[in-house]
């Protein structure tokens, strides 16, 4: 066994080891200690490779590498993590093709029908990956509209578009030197990529990131299998499995299949079916209140359930929250917050920006924990979420987000909402939610209604 | 490329992705956003197959290409990790006080 080889199996134990760590939070940074480690290992051992003739690119490139990396490191905010992360998906993509690609136009000539299989495949995943994962940090960061964008025939487009290039890929490998078929998988891919995602809105992307996470590594272990490098395809296996099992999450969060999110475009389908609903129901008036009258419903609570959604994000409110919370609990009050799974727009969202804004991890709860306790809470605070919260999830056969697992939160003695507006939440559905008996609606900015009542509270005390 | 394809390499493929389902589907939601900012991070491993290409001096295609692999995978390294760590620092107990 060769030192490189010795390398590359210490740092695929301690990359384990990394993971493992991950599941608590008290030793999830050792264990990224752990791995940090293994990759330098990696890398170092790599530079000794007898193959390598010349230093020079692989220099510029470190070089250049980390200098870019700074600035979408450091210096990110919280809340824009999740373009952060699809972009890192992107750029992953990104190498495993480049790669592929010069491995093709150097060795197109003498190639067998499995290497160029292999070369196929990777460069058609990268390159999808590469301008879905672009598309995807378009949409979130608002480059390009949120909404689904769709057309008529999208499907049988996009499915001929996916055909013809697995067609192609066949080809490929029966005839492996011709040149022409592979940069036509090449190009077709990466437009692929950009039709793929045009017809996905900004709600499902939580799923949509945890599929190309599992793409990304999918890409990277095969890239391993054309270098015949082992650790690459370890590493490539394991996010490969973390993304499949975030996406599957995801998807079980939602009550939805991968096939409906990528193929069923949410948003445009429900926004139709939601006018024949609404009609009846929208004659009820709902209630609403200033932040000042919200106020004295929390003088007589005594447990108090928070539950955060994209709006929080939205309006970056999760500081003002805490400060809110903070109020509260200085006068005994007990607050918990409750995190639907794909609440915000990537697994975990929520539980990032209030661990920002220094909320500790112990009062966050997973669905199934927190679900229970409603019915005791004296007030459910809903903070710019929407769909998780619906009701007719649970009740309304008719509904499309019928039998999706929600929050609770109708159970509560009294519910209060801040919300921008009457407008329905991402799906286009009503939410019944709002014209309960003991739903309240706070209308104002997020941010402004909590710290009005942060502040308000504190004179009150 | 002048190495073969050998049967043992699928079996490492699939082993570790049994591993890595069972490793990861013990990680708590809280952690999902750092999981997939460190398999990120993790992933970057790519920069040793993309180290090996760029230092080969087949042509200056081949080397622009993997310069740029390089470049690439190495801001998802150090990026990678610089981000899981600034995230996980975060995650604080009840109790504790702001650093």
């Amino acid at each position: 066994m060769s030192i490189i080889q010795s390398c590359y199996l210490l740092s695929a134990v301690l990359f384990i080891l990394g993971i493992k760590f991950l599941s608590s939070p008290e030793t999830a940074r050792r264990g990224m200690h752990l791995a940090l480690f293994g990759m330098i290992i990696a890398i170092v051992g790599t530079l000794f490779n007898a193959e390598i003739v010349t230093y020079f690119w692989i220099i510029g490139g470190l070089v250049l590498g980390t200098l870019l990396s700074l600035p979408i490191s450091l210096w990110v905010p919280m809340t824009k993590i999740p373009q952060r992360i699809a972009l890192s998906h992107a750029g992953g993509a990104l190498a495993a093709s480049l790669i592929g690609i010069a491995e093709y136009y150097r060795y197109s000539a003498s190639l067998d029908s499995m290497n160029a299989g292999i070369i196929g495949a990777e460069v058609l995943l990268g390159s999808l990956t590469f301008t879905g994962s672009l598309m995807v940090a378009a949409k979130l960061h608002g480059i390009l509209p949120a909404r689904p964008i769709t057309y008529k025939g999208q499907n049988f487009v996009n499915l001929t578009l996916f055909a013809l290039m697995l067609g192609l890929l066949l080809y490929l490998i029966l005839n492996p030197a011709l040149n022409t078929t592979f940069y036509t998988i090449l190009g077709l891919s990466l437009l692929f990529g950009v039709f793929l995602v045009t017809p996905i809105g900004a709600a499902d992307m939580p799923v949509v990131i945890a599929i190309f996470n599992a793409y990304g590594g999918l890409v990277s272990a095969i890239m391993g299998f054309m270098l015949a490098n082992r650790i690459q395809i370890i590493t490539g296996a394991l996010d490969g499995a973390s993304g499949f099992i975030l996406s599957m999450l995801m998807c079980k969060a939602m009550n939805r299949s991968i096939g409906n999110v990528l193929l069923g475009a949410f948003g445009k389908t429900e926004a139709s079916t939601q006018n024949n609903q609404a009609g009846g129901a929208q004659d009820v008036p709902v209630k609403s209140l200033t932040a000042e009258e919200a106020l004295a419903f929390f003088e007589q609570a005594k447990s108090v359930i928070v539950v955060p959604g994209y709006g929080m994000a939205a309006s970056q409110a999760h500081h003002a929250l805490r400060e809110f919370v903070d109020k509260l609990k200085s006068k005994n009050i007990n607050v918990k917050y409750a995190i639907h799974p794909v609440a915000g727009r990537m697994p975990g969202h929520m539980n990032v920006l209030l661990a920002e804004a220094n909320v500790p991890y112990t009062d966050l709860y997973d669905m199934d924990d927190i679900n229970p306790e409603f019915p005791h809470a004296d007030i459910a605070l809903v903070v710019g979420a929407n769909d998780v919260t619906n009701p007719a999830a649970r009740l309304v056969k008719s509904s499309p987000i019928y039998g999706m697992p929600i929050l609770d939160v109708d159970k509560a003695k009294k519910v209060l909402v801040c919300k921008r507006s009457m407008n329905p939440g991402f799906s286009g559905i009503e939410n019944d939610l709002y014209l309960q008996e003991n739903t309240w609606l706070i209308f104002d900015d997020a941010k402004a209604t909590l710290s009005k009542m942060a502040y308000g509270f504190k004179g009150g005390w | 490329m002048t190495n073969v394809l050998g049967i043992s390499d699928v079996y490492l493929f699939i082993l570790a992705g049994f591993l890595g389902f069972q490793l990861i589907l013990r990680i708590p939601p809280l952690l999902h956003t750092p999981l997939m900012a460190a398999t990120n991070a993790i992933s970057g491993i790519a920069l040793v197959g993309s180290i090996v290409i760029a230092g080969q001096n087949y042509s200056l295609v081949t080397n622009l290409l993997a310069f740029i692999a390089v470049t690439c995978s190495t801001i998802n390294v150090v990026g990678g990790f610089i981000i899981t760590d600034r995230i996980l620092k975060m995650f604080k107990k009840e109790g504790k006080k702001k650093p």
